[in-house]
């Protein structure tokens, strides 16, 4: 039987880092941090990524769907990694990555799009804020030129807001005519929507000359970099993923969606270059998925997830969770790994140790609470 | 916003309809101009009448991969010692897998120039527009090929009757569709009580079978009471047990039913009765869960959920709440007939302000373009290739929740550059056949603003001129 609140499996984290006060520091130069926050969308099943091995429950509540930890990179006594996360599980033997167990949002409802929008927003509920806390975020940096962009055709909520942000995708349609594209400014001036959208894609387009132009998940992790090593680029970005509600054909679907993942990753970090020691990336899904299998090879909408910290400011190589495990009468309702962390209190630490900002005020400004999960980032 | 003061004339035709064509006439009364398509709209265009049968090229794939996979059991060495082996798959079976992910390919591509062909030539746009509308609300998300074979079919077969119908029978439709029924996993739901569960326990016991809540859970969250309208977990697990039974046919080998056809299977139907919504459903087999959807469909939160989006589309990303209260009455008390929610909608003056209201999607600025431009043909020009450069490739949201209908998920600024590269893409070969200053005023008749006017008389060619009113913030908008 594991030890029900293993509370954190490596003792690099000692009590010591727990009680060190956050450096109230306000920066005002341009940072030289970058933040990357990847979306799970679709409700990633946290218990066949970050695998509860040791669980006595886990094995018999997945069946044919239970990652067998022999194939699996084992983490420690109770955890392992789902075998297709090659460079991932290179990251945490380098103390690059780090995983935050039964975690999730304020939303409890299982539905994508509400979890979603709690995810993006940061609100207790869904739709009650109307701007995402990663452009809140991009408000508290110093004013750089432009501080965050989407790797996306259109800006996913966490980004939108009175922030400034810009979102760019590869094309293959045709470049406009230089004379075209000064017209089409004329035509927007007056025009309050349409002319900031408008200089941030030129902006972003002048930027990405020459960066891959391809969507795989290597060419996608490469375009990121360009963006976050250029001196005067942004220093925060997003990107989306989909695919991850596998309720039948769980096991070939999942192993394929963390393959590109996974890739993504090493491209992020083997592009960065140097600027990967100043680096976080926050992966993280709208909610987990049930403990037990569904009938149909496959899992349904649950709970508790877990999310990812990979980077060269993390301070990985360890595991985080208060353990509930997966006995019957420890499931949340009776079904779903029961969440035990908040994954608002990990962003506020994350992003606040990160950009070297006080975690009690980014999670005021993030979240209008003061909770702030602490020791996640080189400060 | 700049208020460029919309004329009722270019409402009709640009926020109600798919946008005006150089040779359209302004309606002189453009509220019996949008009620009078009633009687023009075609239910089955030639082009979607003419899709290949998407349920035969399913059985024929698979009648062939079983006809491989049993030979290829008879060929290999037998080995009842390995269950548990998975079988390789030959180069054969590779090669037809991948014919199969071809001809699927061609045949979603097909369906989108037989979509963007009805639009171009419709009689009635408005009517049009709510198959869009329909489609979107209702939809699938062609994200594997068992989903894409049908996602013409589904649109064609499912929506398109139905949109000048009742919203029950839409409904019913919808979610006997082979489309709905595969992409949303309920062929793989199976009663944990049912005979086949029985049976399959018997023969193997230690393997789990059961249900699947996708689909249930999604019928009532997003195709009618709507997300926290009051339902529970236990509700929806008893509607996916309801739901048991529902499937396509052709699955087995000794089945000769129709891919393409909706098939009740008894063995797998979760027997006894179900207590949704504190009511108790007692019927028998399919009829179980049909008594169920007849129920949602005339529940007030459905009318609420619908009257919602409906507003959306026609009165601004924040509906105006006495424009919602006002459909959802309508919906409510005739029973869901379409028709008279349209009249309802098109009686009310929230959607008749003379702001622009919504932002263009990616697919209704392209077919604003297309008619604009005066094209009845889409011709050599790709729109499933198109709408995928424009960000909303069709019949692919990605999730069961359809495209987004607020301007945040499309006024972007990389989406905007798109919409200028491919306005000077298809402007390129026209040259000076037209002429933006004469066509400005026929296609947003009366309300053109003086800027766009300004700028396309400035141009520096006539496909500059054009280009430019393309992506002009009156042709952004409608």
């Amino acid at each position: 039987m594991i030890d029900r609140r293993s509370f954190l499996s490596v003792s690099a984290m000692g009590a010591g880092a727990m009680l060190v006060a956050p450096r109230m520091v306000l920066a005002t130069v341009p940072t030289e941090r970058r933040f990357v926050f990847i979306i799970q969308r679709g409700a990633a099943d946290g218990l066949n990524i970050v695998v509860p091995y040791a669980d006595p429950a886990y094995a018999r509540l997945r069946g044919a769907l239970a990652i067998d930890p022999a194939g699996a990179t084992k983490l420690d006594g109770t955890f392992a990694l789902h075998p297709s996360l090659a460079e991932t599980a290179r990251m945490y033997s380098e103390r690059q990555a780090l995983f935050v167990h039964a975690v999730a949002s304020p939303y409890r409802d299982r539905s994508h799009f509400d979890g979603q929008n709690v995810l993006e927003t940061g609100g207790r509920q869904p739709y009650q804020l109307k701007d995402g806390w990663l452009n809140r975020l991009v408000g508290m940096m110093p004013k750089a030129k432009d501080e965050a962009i989407a790797l996306a055709a259109t800006v996913p909520m966490a980004l939108r807001g009175a922030a400034q942000v810009t979102s760019y995708a590869p094309s293959s349609l045709p470049t406009p005519s230089d004379d075209l594209l000064l017209r089409v400014g004329q035509l927007y001036a007056a025009d309050p929507q349409l002319h900031p959208l408008w200089s941030a894609a030129l902006e972003a387009k002048g930027l990405a000359e020459g960066a891959a132009a391809k969507q795989d998940p290597a060419s996608l992790g490469k375009l990121t970099a360009s963006f976050l090593v250029k001196p005067n680029g942004p220093r925060i970005a997003m990107i989306e993923t989909g695919g991850w509600d596998t309720h039948s054909g769980q096991q070939g679907r999942l192993a394929a969606q963390l393959k590109a993942l996974d890739t993504l990753l090493g491209s992020l970090r083997d592009n960065l270059g140097p600027a990967w020691s100043q680096t976080a990336v926050l992966i993280a899904t709208e909610f987990g998925r049930t403990a037990a299998a569904n009938g149909t090879g496959g899992t349904d909408h649950g709970t508790g997830s877990v999310a990812m910290l990979v980077g060269g400011a993390i301070r990985g190589g360890r595991i985080m969770a208060d353990w509930p495990g997966l006995g019957a009468s420890a499931l949340y309702e009776g079904r779903d790994l029961k969440p035990t962390a908040s994954m608002d209190s990990l962003i506020a630490g994350l992003a606040g140790e990160t950009f070297g900002i006080d975690p009690a005020h980014v999670s005021h400004t993030l979240f209008g609470v003061t909770d702030a999960m602490p020791g996640l980032a080189m400060t | 916003m700049p208020v460029t003061g919309l004329s009722p004339a270019a409402i009709a035709l640009n926020r109600f309809g798919l946008g005006a064509k150089p040779s359209d006439a302004a309606p002189t009364d453009p509220k019996r101009w949008l009620t009078g398509q009633f009687d023009r709209f075609d239910t089955r265009p030639a082009d979607f009448a003419a899709l290949p049968d998407a349920g035969a090229m399913v059985k024929a794939y698979r009648e062939q991969q079983q006809a491989m996979r049993q030979a290829a059991r008879l060929a290999a060495p037998q080995a009842p010692d390995m269950p548990s082996a998975k079988p390789t798959r030959s180069a054969d079976q590779i090669a037809a897998r991948q014919d199969f992910a071809q001809d699927v390919q061609a045949l979603y591509r097909q369906a989108i120039q037989a979509r963007t062909q009805s639009a171009l030539q419709t009689a009635a746009p408005f009517v049009e527009r709510m198959v869009h509308f329909w489609s979107n609300h209702f939809c699938i998300s062609a994200d594997n090929p068992q989903t894409s074979a049908f996602a013409g079919a589904f649109e064609r077969d499912a929506i398109r009757p139905h949109v000048l119908g009742r919203f029950e029978d839409m409904l019913l439709a919808v979610e006997h569709h082979p489309a709905m029924l595969i992409y949303l996993n309920q062929i793989q739901s199976i009663g944990p009580n049912s005979l086949a569960a029985q049976r399959a326990a018997r023969r193997d016991p230690g393997k789990a079978r059961g249900l699947n809540e996708n689909l249930g859970r999604e019928i009532m969250e997003l195709h009618t009471l709507g997300v926290r309208s009051g339902y529970t977990q236990t509700d929806v697990t008893e509607f996916a047990r309801a739901l048991t039974g529902w499937s396509v046919g052709a699955q087995g080998p000794q089945d000769d039913g129709n891919a393409g056809d909706f098939a009740f299977r008894p063995n797998l139907h979760e027997p006894g009765p179900r207590t949704i919504l504190g009511k108790v459903y007692t019927q028998a087999g399919e009829d179980q869960a049909k008594a169920v959807l007849a129920d949602f469909a005339r529940a007030p939160a459905t009318a609420t959920h619908i009257a919602t989006k409906l507003a959306r589309h026609f009165a601004g990303d924040n509906p105006p709440p006495p424009l919602v209260q006002r459909l959802a009455v309508s919906f409510s008390r005739n029973k869901g007939d379409l028709p008279a929610l349209y009249r309802t909608l098109i009686d009310s003056p929230e959607p008749w302000a003379p702001a622009p209201l919504k932002f263009k999607t990616p697919w209704e600025w392209t077919i604003s373009v297309l008619r604009g431009l005066g094209r009845t043909e889409i011709g050599q020009i790709q729109m499933a290739g198109v709408q995928s450069q424009l960000g909303q490739p069709v019949w692919k949201p990605g999730s069961p929740a359809g495209w987004d209908d607020v301007a945040a998920s499309w006024a972007a600024p990389d989406a905007l550059l798109r919409r200028v590269e491919f306005a000077q893409r298809l402007v390129a070969p026209l040259g000076d056949t037209l002429d933006a200053r004469t066509i400005g005023p026929r296609l947003v008749p009366a309300s053109l603003s003086a800027a766009t006017t300004e700028q396309i008389g400035r141009a520096e060619s006539p496909g500059s001129a054009l280009a430019l009113l393309l992506v002009s913030p009156d042709f952004l908008r409608r």
